[in-house]
């Protein structure tokens, strides 16, 4: 009988230290989704401003001005130009 | 103690005090109070921890126990291709708690120092009697973080989203803008409020003493961010459309102007722009007449823009052929009290020549033949003297009158619109009649589905051919509106050149010029109509608001890789000879 207890003392002893160990796995583990869904919420921030710069910088007056001042850019006047369509010439 | 035990002979139970004979309800009376104690204490332990669990449960988790809000952002607005219009970015506020936030003269000066506001205005803000006060609003967390790292007490900060607007001013009256508290005020912003505005999610954890996260408790709610919405603007045909309008009102030294572009299969808004514009990301001195979407909230009387609706009635109705004769000689009707008069004597016009030399006569020789009713019924069925219904803030049905109170004058004007008044966007949806077979489209701020919307039919498919060739020759030499050719395609057009009324009366110094038109004039794909708010010098709608169209349209075209339909000689240099008419 004593020594049955003693069985049972021993493995209740065990179990609940294996209860500390998962704990502390769990929360362990549990920190570093953490931080990765911190960082997966800091790079949508990241995402949404690049756009926002993308953008600020795709800016259809930006790019005209540089064509224009930069790149010496113009639209070819309508004399110059010769359309060419894929059958049965010019008017349909 | 040890002392008396020798003395003492008697065993308790022999003890004189017992012989002492107290009345037997005492002790039950005792015996009693201390049972009903025991009841008492079994009722209240029975009445927390099985009736009223939540009580004590609650107790012990505010000990470790914490709900957390977690943010949502608000949806983007995005333009047909995707590009950017409106987005969320977080921001930090920071806050001050004035009876904790006891600082050195030197903190306050660094604190203002990095906030970039004033330091004596600090300083009275912090000695204020206030509880709570904002210090500033909306700056970026890098900033954020070196006012967190000066570790100042009573100085805390909250975060929050700011909205920009990466096409700034060039799309202010299309994509609106929101307060501080992430409010649609304005624009698409106000008419997709709903679905752009996210829902804020929730979750209870556990946090240790650092006050770390250790474990998620309950369920947790997930954010659910605002959806976002992509519009159906084109940020490149916008760019032309709003460089354009701004070019010509600083040509024409006008007071303000719009421009619509829509397409015509789809009735999807691609562009529409106004001026005066603000910049929605600073708004700190706006006024209201920037801020006003004029495409939409303002009406104007129309003018000639008008004349090909009641000219398509009465050939609907068989009343004349495009061919029939009309008496315009001598340029000048009377009606009741009242002369309408020609710019230039125009003899014997048909019907055709109406429209392209743009009579006054003739349109109202046409409008006599029509019962006011039938007029009125066509007007409102291409969409006029109501709201378009597109969801946007202020929008106006315009002014069209019931046709019993017509007077056979006023039915005349009409014809060439006066006395009755619209919107710019009323007007280019009103064209899309000509520019489909006769239906009208129904508008749409976003994108059409591969599903192509069919309107409702107005005119017979026949009728609105024809008056297509009518509008083509107006945009020919010898029409009223020659600058709105573009080389390459077939265009047709409407000008029109309205006075403005000025106290019931109408002046001869204040014009509104106007041009609606469509193109490819085989097989329309784009409606453009320009609005020139009291131009100064030339006012004609084919000098001033003609040449806007010409440039939008021929962009517009190019930049969605619409085929050439012309032939090849008109793209070889027309030269237009003809001076260009009412």
């Amino acid at each position: 009988m004593v020594r049955l207890n003693v069985l049972l003392l021993l493995t209740v002893m065990l179990c609940s230290l294996g209860v500390v160990t998962s704990q502390h796995k769990a929360r362990q583990l549990f920190q570093a989704l953490e931080v990765q869904q911190e960082r997966t919420r800091q790079l949508e921030v990241e995402f949404g401003q690049l756009q926002l710069e993308l953008s600020t910088w795709g800016t259809a007056p930006r790019i005209e001005k540089i064509a224009v001042e930069k790149l010496g850019m113009r639209t070819p006047d309508a004399e110059t130009l010769l359309p060419s369509l894929p059958t049965g010439g010019a008017s349909r | 103690m040890m002392r008396f035990k020798g003395k003492v002979a008697h065993k308790f139970a022999e003890s004189p005090l017992l012989e002492l004979r107290l009345p037997a309800w005492r002790s039950r009376l005792m015996a009693l109070l201390i049972l009903f104690s025991f009841v008492v204490l079994i009722g209240r332990a029975f009445y927390l921890q099985i009736l009223d669990t939540d009580f004590l449960q609650e107790k012990g988790e505010s000990r470790y126990r914490r709900d957390i809000e977690i943010t949502a952002s608000r949806g983007r607005i995005a333009d047909r291709h995707g590009d950017v219009l409106a987005i969320s970015t977080p921001m930090r506020s920071i806050w001050a708690v004035p009876p904790a936030a006891q600082l050195t003269s030197e903190q306050t000066q660094h604190l203002a120092a990095l906030l970039e506001i004033d330091a004596q205005g600090l300083a009275r803000k912090l000695t204020s009697d206030k509880p709570f006060v904002f210090l500033r609003r909306q700056i970026p967390p890098p900033v954020a973080a070196q006012v967190a790292a000066l570790k100042l007490p009573g100085i805390g900060q909250d975060k929050e989203y700011r909205r920009f607007y990466p096409t700034g001013e060039m799309t202010a009256h299309m994509v609106g803008f929101t307060g501080v508290d992430d409010k649609g005020l304005e624009g698409a912003e106000l008419a997709f409020h709903g679905p752009l505005l996210g829902t804020p999610g929730s979750r209870s954890v556990i946090k240790d003493r650092r006050g770390q996260i250790v474990e998620d408790v309950g369920s947790v709610k997930p954010p659910q961010d605002g959806e976002d919405i992509s519009l159906a603007l084109d940020s490149k045909v916008q760019y032309l459309a709003y460089s354009q309008l701004k070019q010509a009102i600083a040509d024409s030294k006008a007071k303000a102007g719009g421009i619509v572009v829509l397409d015509a299969r789809t009735g999807e808004i691609l562009a529409l722009a106004n001026w005066p514009t603000y910049n929605p990301n600073n708004r700190e001195s706006l006024s209201g007449g920037q801020l006003r979407n004029r495409a939409l909230t303002d009406t104007f009387e129309p003018g000639s823009t008008l004349k090909p609706f009641t000219i398509a009635l009465a050939m609907d109705t068989g009343k004349v052929r495009f061919d029939t004769q009309i008496n315009c000689a001598p340029g000048r009707l009377q009606i009741g009290g009242a002369t309408i008069s020609d710019t230039h004597r125009y003899g014997v016009l048909t019907v055709a020549e109406v429209i392209q030399k743009s009579s006054n006569v003739g349109s109202s020789k046409i409008a006599a033949m029509l019962p006011a009713q039938a007029m009125w019924e066509m007007f409102h069925s291409v969409g006029f003297g109501e709201v378009p219904r597109l969801g946007f803030p202020g929008e106006v049905s315009g002014r069209l009158r019931p046709w019993k109170s017509w007077r056979p004058i006023e039915q005349a004007t009409m014809s060439f619109g006066h006395g009755l008044s619209v919107s710019l966007i009323q007007l280019a949806r009103a064209y899309s009649v000509f520019a489909r077979d006769g239906d009208l489209v129904p508008l749409s701020l976003t994108r059409v589905g591969a599903a192509k919307p069919r309107g409702t039919q107005v005119f017979s498919p026949q009728t609105a051919r024809e008056v297509r060739a009518m509008l083509e020759m107006a945009v020919r030499p010898g029409g009223t509106a020659p600058k709105a050719q573009i080389p390459g395609y077939r265009v047709a057009g409407k000008t029109g050149t309205a006075r403005k009324l000025e106290n019931g009366r109408y002046t001869t110094t204040k014009y509104v010029a106007s041009f609606v038109g469509f193109a490819p004039a085989s097989d329309p794909r784009l409606i453009v109509a320009v609005l020139i708010d009291e131009p100064r010098g030339k006012y004609y709608g084919g000098e001033v608001a003609a040449p806007v169209f010409a440039s939008v349209m021929a962009g517009t075209l190019r930049t969605l890789g619409i085929a050439p339909d012309a032939p090849l000689e008109v793209a070889q240099g027309a030269k237009p000879a003809v001076k260009a008419r009412l």
